[in-house]
């Protein structure tokens, strides 16, 4: 102690990002340092801001589905059913039972591969590459069945209002129990390499802990949350879709820190494992679009043959699907916790104000709280399980 | 479930609550701008309610009203597992309304974004400033009068030698 108050010693400032690769995408945290520890961070966002909302206001509810791929770009199936479901709330219409258990199967088709991004890539921040590869290997083999079902890899935009877009492609079934069982041997491979590793456990363990009343007050959701001991989940708490039909529990973790928030996302990938075989299983056949909600495109062949079909085709695409006056909050849970949509409407085709509830906006926002008086590597290794995207964080 | 509390926040707060009212589910209380940290407090700390979640806030702009500005919250009960919405009304070209960071540490960064994009100063916020444009920005996207195709402009940076 004496020789520290005899040396003369500054803080000094470090600018993490916007442009580093440990940064996952755009984000920047201006740290003040004493040493390697971390005694302030102030974290600047909007880099990759891009007036979502305000480009939704200009565009009909139906082309607004787009840019929902553009939130969480690891999961954008999932921005897509939570988008449809707040203009389904807003419409007052229901969705078919097979469009509602496709959109159970592909939200968590989606959420195991966001897991798995988030888990390999925050790995690697540890220093651990040889589990990227374990888990990009299997998602590649899901993505073969996304672009099968979707059309596209990345910007899916598969559902629709009412519905969704397509019905599943033939051996979808086969091919994604095949995915999930070459996953489950991944995962098999990955916690043998991390679950007694000492690198990793010390790198993990009482690192960037968040008490529950903490996490609670910084309006944490999802996996976050849970980690911390919160056992709220949206499809438990106020079931959506046909998951009220489904058997999954929910893992939660004791302490809060990285190792649980890493750990909780493991078991989760198990559960939707569980959730899609029993979708598989009971899907229902019939209709994947509603048509009386008058939101879905009429059949091609009344389009060209019937005045009717033409007529009610063209105001869709011009002025698009028109819900009554009103205001709803629709939320689900995406794969980093409560995405909310909330949506105000003036009668027109348009929305007249679309607010995006990212989940990561408030897990970011306590990042601070999380990295006080750690080290800059602590600091690199929580901001990976918090599993920012900056598309979503930006808008 | 949620039906309840507006009818306690009738009761309890009688006159500053403006309006209620009840679409697709979603249960809504207009208040009064100048209760809005009390009554959030109660309907954190009152058991039964227990709202101790912010899960949104947000602003908006009906550009046509007197009272041209809302802000928006909504508040959730992890004990409770009930949602309400709570809203105020704003009028006038520089709105300002009470902040509930001290209620809910969450509402910071929520509210510097209703600030920076719809330019609603909120009273008694520790470190208001612009959180999604940049700090050169001139006005607030948001607000309906701002276009949307117009291009703002970039500042040059500063050389570095």
């Amino acid at each position: 102690m004496a020789m520290t108050d005899a040396l003369h010693t500054h803080h000094m400032h470090l600018n993490m990002g916007p442009s580093h690769p440990t940064m996952h995408g755009t984000l920047r945290v201006l740290l003040t340092l004493d040493g390697e520890r971390i005694v302030g961070a102030e974290p600047e966002i909007g880099y990759l801001h891009r007036c979502f909302e305000k480009e939704s206001e200009d565009h009909t509810y139906t082309q607004v589905i787009p840019y929902t791929d553009r939130l969480n770009y690891v999961s954008p199936l999932l921005n897509n059913v939570g988008y449809c479901m707040a203009v389904e709330k807003l419409l007052g219409i229901t969705v078919p039972p097979r469009a509602q258990y496709i959109r159970v199967i592909i939200s968590e088709l989606s959420r195991i591969m966001d897991h798995l991004v988030c888990i390999a890539t925050n790995v690697v921040d540890l220093g651990a590459l040889t589990n990227y590869w374990y888990f990009f290997n299997v998602r590649e083999l899901m993505y073969v069945w996304v672009e099968a079902l979707t059309g596209a890899r990345l910007t899916n935009t598969y559902t629709r209002i009412g519905g969704v877009a397509r019905d599943l492609p033939e051996g979808f079934a086969k091919g994604v129990r095949g995915a999930l069982l070459e996953m489950r041997k991944a995962v098999k491979d990955v916690m043998g390499l991390l679950r007694k590793n000492r690198i990793f456990l010390d790198r993990t363990r009482d690192v960037g802990v968040i008490s529950r009343e903490d996490a609670i007050a910084y309006g944490f959701t999802g996996p976050c949350l849970r980690a911390s001991g919160e056992p709220y989940d949206v499809r438990k708490a106020h079931p959506y879709l046909c998951y009220d039909e489904l058997q999954f529990d929910i893992p939660i973790g004791e302490v809060g820190d990285s190792f649980d928030r890493i750990m909780v996302r493991i078991e989760e990938i198990d559960q939707s494992e569980r959730l899609i075989h029993q979708a598989l299983d009971k899907i229902p056949d019939g209709p994947i679009i509603n048509p009386a909600g008058r939101s879905a495109l009429p059949p091609k062949h009344e389009v060209y043959n019937s005045i009717e079909g033409l007529i009610r085709h063209f105001e869709l695409i011009m002025f698009g699907v028109k819900p009554p006056v009103g205001e709803v909050y629709s939320y689900t849970e995406a794969a980093n916790g409560e995405l909310g949509f909330y949506l105000v409407s003036n009668g027109t085709g348009k929305p007249y104000r679309l607010k995006v509830r990212p989940p990561c906006f408030a897990l970011f926002q306590a990042y601070p709280h999380l990295i006080k008086g750690s080290l800059i590597a602590d600091a690199i290794a929580v901001l990976g399980n918090l599993n920012i995207v900056a598309g979503e964080l930006d808008r | 479930m949620s039906q309840a509390i507006l009818e306690q926040l009738r009761a309890r707060f009688g006159e500053a609550i403006i309006e209620t009212h009840n679409f697709r589910g979603d249960e809504t209380a207009i208040v009064r701008r100048e209760q809005i940290v009390p009554l959030c407090q109660w309907l954190k700390a009152t058991p039964g309610i227990e709202c101790n979640m912010l899960i949104d806030l947000c602003g908006v702009d009906y550009s046509e009203r007197a009272e041209r500005f809302e802000v928006v919250y909504h508040l959730y009960s992890t004990t409770q597992k009930h949602r309400v919405r709570v809203k105020v009304r704003l009028a006038g070209e520089a709105p300002q309304v009470d902040s509930v960071v001290a209620v809910w540490p969450a509402a910071n960064w929520f509210e510097r974004e209703a600030f920076d994009l719809f330019g609603i100063t909120f009273v008694g916020h520790p470190h208001l400033k612009r959180l999604l444009t940049f700090d050169e920005f001139e006005g607030h996207p948001l607000r309906k009068d701002y276009p949307v195709n117009r291009r703002p402009k970039i500042p040059t940076p500063d050389p570095l030698m």
